[in-house]
């Protein structure tokens, strides 16, 4: 303030700061407004779930489904492919965590974990189709692992979806879904 | 109250950057040590009132574009979709459309308050045609602000309002296709308005800051209208003025929050809930109410083209008040008459604006007449007149001696600690 | 001295002729109105801490649902809305149910057709009709309005000083006085009123001849709360209901309304002592 106060410094003082205060906390909390709007909106948040029919997905194909504006892959392995996974040791892989929505954060990036729960789903693998390093889509059935090739960066994933080679950090995130009956999933 | 230094850096970086680009300095002299007149009244915190009202626009206008769809088949719906689902999406659109109106109402309180104490007048020409272009230009982005929730009244808003342009002999009707981008108000008008509603303010800060420029070059008016004469007359802009203006902007935020929160749909019209239908009118057609004057003046004149020159007519006659006002006396405070015709003026535009919302019939249009005549009067027969035979009251000398002769010759003005305190 | 009164008598004459043609002008336009202005209800929404009622807006749903929604669509309305705060607040599984009990189109499916499916809680209320051709095909040529934005979008004029009294009053539910009103205002005819073919005679409707046909009845709609099954209790209830479509957050707008304004009260108080304490020393 540029008045040199010469009575009653305190009580002054005190006035001044409690009104820049004020003013300080209004600006703040109008900003917030502006800065809350950027978050998905309440129709985004419901976006409703994706359901895939199965029975559409013959051996050895690999299907791309689209769930909240992303792809998702579906995958019906043969026995070749789920062994080969099964056969790779967790000390092989560049990231031992399933990244599997539908487990707990922690668990190990098991061919099972990384598969469809449940007798006889196992040949399902359902993956959000994006690379893990800087978002762009990988090439299926491709790369030394025979799973996908990004061909951004040269990220090699194997055929449970688990990144192989870098600079990919992570495995194909798994998104939440369920099986609404035998042969139809819901994802979301 | 020795304030009006001017800066001088201390802070080597600082003026490692001053020498190369006066910006702090220039901000100092233009907002602290700036010389305010002493005596200016809350009329006056209506300039800050209107830039914080222009940040406010520009600040919720480009945040709702972030969700706003300019389509015909789109816009209603996504407006709505702004109010429902996006977070405080109905917060920000009712600041947006009830920030429009209350920047038209702070606008009109400048304009009258520059109107009643000369603020037009020699040296401060240029300032005040500078404000009758943001004037228009406001009104040029408030009515294609209304356009874009694509609601009847954004439709058949447009549809009239572009009509006007009709009116003008053998290009009008091209003029009017042009500017609809087809043979009615459609799509492609909605993009275009849209366009330039996001183009203009911008124009309008450009403007502003040549305002204030203009200002800050002739200095402010005050209540006397007397120039200040020495540096008693004057106090730094900051504290004095940024403290007052403050307290003023807080206070015009009060009322709009009342609106904003509490009556939000209450300066709108129904009619613009219901989604745009090229093919049936409402009943009523009516502008937003800061255009309402204007528009009784348009349906006063019985012909087209006659009716729109009038109306366009009634903003350009502000651009040339500097000239028309021949008294010598700047403030309204010391003219006695001015002062009678000058409250006249404003019930006329305050009738006009009731006019403007009534049918066109009857004694209404009678009225129009009148009150339309009145107000062009004003500025070419009574202000001219009012120069040459009023005789105005005895201006005081100073604004130091109209301060203290207001409070009865008190303690000296730099001293008077323990002097009553006056009204703002 | 002479100049002020010849300059006096000067404005005082058109300001009488003025005054004069207001009052003439005054009586032609009420009558052209007719209608008789709606009366005004007690709306547990109005005022600055009006709030909806639940029960009344989950009656008013079950009103909107069982009579309205067979004619007039919703299209802004999704199933989600019915379970959020500050709607009629039904639990996420009956909003699901209610989802669940409509048909929605989907697709096109890998064959490329369209598709029904059970509603979720995304989709958005169907419309009774596929578009409005249809609607009004199926309704004598009249559009029965979509109710997302209708209760802001019907009013009455106030007139003055009204109006003005309005702001102060913060009333702004003419919206739904009107609707109430006209849910209530079929009546016979007057006699020499000439009604047209398949219209309706209702007091409130601009015109009189509404295409609807009284669309409630007493008993029509089963309350299980015990609430009167009367037109009257109807029209209320799914009034409300229509404003809260229109207006779902007004509950979270008059909340921090009363926050603005108390931060505002307060932080205006400070400012006029700061600025009483800055210009203390300097008179003007």
């Amino acid at each position: 303030m540029a008045t040199s106060g010469t009575a009653e410094p305190t009580r002054r003082d005190f006035l001044y700061l409690a009104t820049g205060a004020m003013g300080a906390v209004g600006a703040a909390a109008l900003a917030w407004p502006f800065i809350s709007q950027l978050q998905p909106d309440a129709s985004v948040l419901a976006m409703s779930s994706t359901e895939v029919d199965l029975t559409q997905v013959a051996e050895g194909q690999i299907v791309t489904v689209k769930w909240r504006g992303k792809p998702v892959f579906v995958w019906n392995r043969t026995p070749e492919d789920i062994a080969k996974a099964k056969a790779t040791a967790l000390s092989a892989l560049m990231d031992p965590v399933a990244r599997n929505a539908n487990l707990a954060a922690d668990a190990p990036a098991t061919d099972e974990n990384r598969a469809a729960e449940g007798a006889g789903r196992e040949k399902w693998l359902v993956v959000i189709g994006i690379c893990t390093h800087l978002g762009c889509v990988p090439i299926g059935h491709s790369g030394e692992y025979d799973g996908w090739f990004c061909p951004c960066h040269g990220s090699e994933y194997d055929s449970a979806g688990r990144v192989r080679r870098g600079p990919a950090p992570e495995n194909l995130a798994i998104p939440p879904y369920k099986f609404v009956s035998d042969t139809k999933i819901s994802i979301g | 109250m020795s304030g009006h230094s001017t800066f001088e850096p201390k802070h080597p970086a600082l003026k490692w950057f001053e020498s190369r680009l006066p910006l702090v300095g220039l901000l100092h002299s233009s907002f602290v040590s700036y010389p305010t007149p002493r005596n200016l009244n809350y009329w006056w915190t209506f300039g800050g009132i209107l830039s914080l009202m222009l940040v406010c626009q520009i600040a919720t206008g480009v945040v709702l574009v972030m969700h706003y769809t300019p389509h015909a088949s789109m816009a209603f719906d996504s407006v709505e979709h702004i109010m429902r689902d996006v977070s405080y999406g109905w917060l920000l659109r009712y600041m947006h459309a009830n920030g429009a109106s209350m920047f038209f109402i702070a606008v009109y309180i400048h304009m009258f308050r520059g109107l009643y104490y000369g603020s037009y007048k020699a040296p401060r020409e240029v300032l005040w045609i500078l404000g009758c272009i943001i004037y228009l230009l406001m009104m040029a982005t408030a009515f294609m602000g209304y356009v874009l929730p694509w609601g009847q009244m954004s439709f058949w808003g447009a549809t009239v309002i572009t009509n006007l342009f009709s009116a003008f002999p053998v290009v009008g009707p091209t003029i009017v296709e042009w500017l609809w981008g087809g043979f009615s108000v459609d799509n492609a008008t909605l993009n275009r308005f849209f366009s330039l509603h996001y183009l203009l303010p911008f124009m309008i800060a450009g403007v502003v800051v040549l305002h204030v420029w203009a200002l800050h070059v002739v200095g402010q008016n005050n209540p006397t209208g007397v120039e200040p004469k020495s540096e008693k007359d004057t106090v730094p802009f900051t504290p004095y003025a940024t403290i007052k203006d403050g307290f003023g902007m807080v206070c015009f935020l009060i009322f709009f929050a009342w609106f904003l929160f509490y009556i939000p749909n209450y300066l709108g019209h129904a009619d613009n809930y219901i989604p745009a239908n090229p093919l049936v009118t409402p009943a009523h057609i009516v502008p937003e109410w800061y255009y309402l004057p204007f528009y009784a003046m348009l349906r006063a004149v019985p012909s087209k083209l006659g009716g729109v020159l009038t109306m366009f007519s009634a903003i350009i006659v502000l651009f040339f008040v500097p000239w028309l006002d021949t008294s010598k006396v700047r403030s309204g405070r010391y003219r006695p008459l001015f002062k009678q015709f000058f409250w006249i003026w404003i019930a006329v535009c305050i009738g006009l604006g009731w006019l403007g919302s009534k049918p066109a019939e009857g004694g209404y249009v009678i009225a129009g007449r009148i009150l339309t005549v009145w107000y062009f009067a004003h500025f070419l027969i009574v202000l001219p007149l009012l120069g040459l035979f009023e005789k105005p009251k005895a201006v005081p000398a100073s604004i130091t001696e109209a301060v203290l002769g207001k409070n009865k010759g008190g303690a000296p003005a730099s001293a008077g600690v323990s002097a009553p305190q006056t009204k703002g | 001295m002479s100049t002020t009164m010849s300059f006096r008598s000067f404005l005082l004459r058109p300001l009488a002729a003025c005054a004069l043609v207001l009052g003439i002008g005054f009586a032609p336009a009420l009558a052209a109105e007719g209608a008789p202005h709606p009366p005004r209800e007690d709306w547990s929404f109005a005022g600055p801490f009006g709030k909806y009622d639940r029960a009344q807006l989950q009656r008013g749903f079950q009103v909107f649902k069982e009579v309205c929604s067979s004619c007039h669509s919703a299209h802004l309305l999704a199933f989600r809305n019915l379970a959020q705060e500050g709607g009629p607040q039904f639990s996420e599984a009956q909003a699901k149910a209610v989802a669940e009990s409509y048909q929605v189109q989907d697709g096109p499916n890998d064959a490329g057709d369209m598709f029904d499916r059970p509603g979720r809680l995304s989709d958005h209320w169907p419309s009774p009709f596929p578009n409005e051709q249809a609607a009004r095909a199926s309704n004598g040529g009249a559009y029965p309005p979509d109710f997302s934005t209708l209760a802001k979008a019907r009013t009455y004029e106030v007139g003055f000083p009204g109006f003005l009294i309005d702001i102060l009053l913060q009333y702004q539910e003419q919206g739904p006085d009107y609707i109430h009103a006209l849910l209530n205002g079929y009546k016979d005819p007057p006699e020499g009123f000439s009604l047209p073919e398949g219209a309706h005679y209702n007091e409130f409707f601009p015109g009189h001849a509404i295409k609807m046909p009284q669309p409630i009845s007493e008993g029509q709609v089963t309350y299980s709360d015990g609430s009167p099954e009367t037109v009257e209790q109807y029209s209320h209830d799914v009034t409300a209901f229509m404003m809260w479509v229109a207006e779902p957050h007004l509950e979270a707008r008059k909340r921090l309304g009363f926050q603005v304004m108390i931060f505002l009260i307060i932080f205006a108080g400070l400012l006029y002592f700061t600025k009483k304490k800055v210009w203390k020393s300097v008179e003007h």
